[in-house]
């Protein structure tokens, strides 16, 4: 589904991703663990091009989309992004934070896109927040409203860029919560974080990065039973 | 006793000559609508010319095709704030609108509007600035274009940013159009010193000018705040 090939991410002289390959199927739930600043972040943002490569090729469902004629937008449509900021539009209720790209886009009419938005918000239990404005919302409240929007747009594929590091600790289990269930709906996933009982838990493939390179990757039980990399080892030792 | 009591009757007597005698006040109220009508067309073409500039200016940063007219942009912005109003209106009017025949007032606005884009343009951008980078993120994210993205999630969010800026920059505008005078404008300024070479007595009317410019100023202020404060009670309900 996404093939990335020879991902190289320079910022200045600073060599952020260097030469990474990498295949991830559809259906596979992939989590990205590694020290911070190891470039993993980065090349997450660059799957959906929030950062443009400084070479390689990324492609998305058989479109190269590092090709200079490439609809980015068109595409970024089938990949929804989760911050860890969550990112909510704080001038727009939660409905429209929901339906404002679907309608937009001219994906769905108002109605339609309401409807969606008011079954989403029910699947997590928040639909009484519906005109609530984000401000209004716990943080752990936020991430899954920014869920729930990214979800409304039908991505084939969702990116989450560290999802529970900005959340009081308190409310990492509902937002957890929801992505477990996203997972157990057949979504391809890719997640940067550092929950390791997540990515024990709900992974089908985990991947170290560090110094933008991908030292190691495995399914998730020998990868934490049994660590190759001497830097694994190390940094397993230290967050676990 | 008697000394206060007859300075108190000059001054009055000064001021009667200044606004009611051969009924002077309608060069004010006169004087007033033209300084209004330039007021009111040069912040509409200043906030035209500002928003367009800024989002220009924050727009082709990262095309590289397109950095000329950035550089176009900023070169207008310099140079507008990098020079007196007053030669700039007197540089249009003697420059541009030699015709025997052309409005004064409509110069004055043109010329008013061209200088307060410049400065809205500043303003503005500070205002697009000032919102959160992932919010433009999000919005890119979810298959927004770029334009969308402005439009529909930084502007609206900018706007209220910049808001008492904005109001501050329209307050001295208004004050500014006093300059024009100096194209034969007949505005509230130049009617004070009409007033004031027929009586032989310049200091009354251009007091009484200036209260009108305070009046116009403080109401503005006023208004300013009830549209601030409603802005603000939109986030809460």
């Amino acid at each position: 589904m996404i093939t990335v090939k020879n991902l190289k991410k320079q910022f200045g002289n600073h060599l952020v991703l260097d030469d990474i390959d990498e295949t991830i199927e559809q259906g596979e739930k992939v989590v990205i663990i590694g020290p911070s600043g190891s470039g993993k972040s980065t090349f997450l943002r660059c799957l959906n091009l929030l950062e443009i490569p400084t070479a390689g090729e990324i492609w998305f469902e058989g479109n190269n989309i590092t090709a200079p004629k490439t609809d980015i937008n068109q595409l970024r449509q089938k990949m929804g992004m989760v911050f860890q900021q969550f990112n909510l539009f704080p001038h727009l209720t939660v409905r429209q934070n929901i339906t404002l790209a679907p309608v937009k886009l001219g994906l769905m009419n108002k109605e339609a896109a309401n409807r969606k938005a008011a079954e989403l918000l029910e699947r997590i239990g928040l639909r009484e927040k519906a005109d609530a404005y984000p401000r209004q919302l716990s943080g752990g409240q936020k991430q899954r409203i920014a869920i729930v929007r990214a979800l409304a747009m039908n991505p084939d594929v969702m990116l989450f860029d560290e999802p529970t590091s900005a959340l009081d600790p308190e409310m990492v289990g509902e937002v957890l919560e929801l992505m477990k269930e996203l997972a157990e709906s057949g979504m391809t996933m890719v997640v940067v974080t550092h929950e390791m009982g997540f990515a024990r838990e709900v992974a089908t493939r985990v991947l170290f990065i560090e110094e933008g390179k991908i030292k190691e990757q495995n399914e998730p039980k020998a990868f934490f039973d049994t660590p190759k990399h001497p830097r694994l080892k190390e940094f397993l030792s230290k967050v676990l | 006793m008697d000394t206060i009591r007859d300075w108190f009757i000059s001054l009055a007597g000064r001021y009667y000559d200044a606004f009611i005698t051969e009924q002077r006040y309608q060069y004010y109220l006169e004087g007033l609508l033209i300084t209004l009508e330039i007021s009111l067309i040069a912040i509409i073409i200043g906030a035209l010319i500002g928003i367009l500039v800024a989002i220009i200016r924050v727009s082709v940063v990262n095309i590289k095709g397109l950095r000329w007219i950035g550089i176009i942009c900023g070169c207008y912005v310099n140079v507008i704030r990098g020079t007196p109003i007053m030669l700039q209106l007197l540089i249009i009017y003697n420059l541009i609108f030699t015709s025997r025949n052309t409005n004064e007032i409509v110069v004055a606005a043109v010329c008013f509007g061209i200088n307060s884009g410049a400065y809205v343009a500043e303003i503005v951008r500070a205002g697009i600035e000032s919102v959160d980078k992932g919010q433009a993120e999000a919005g890119r994210s979810l298959g927004l274009n770029a334009n969308q993205a402005m439009f529909y999630i930084i502007m609206p969010q900018a706007i209220k940013n910049i808001l008492p800026a904005l109001g501050n920059e329209f307050i001295v505008l208004i004050k500014e159009t006093s300059v024009a005078s100096i194209i034969a404008v007949t505005d509230l300024t130049k009617a004070a010193q009409y007033i004031g070479s027929r009586t032989w007595d310049v200091l009354p009317p251009f007091i009484i000018s200036a209260l009108f410019y305070l009046v116009i100023v403080l109401g503005l202020t006023k208004l300013l705040g009830i549209f601030e404060r409603r802005m603000r009670q939109g986030d809460n309900s």
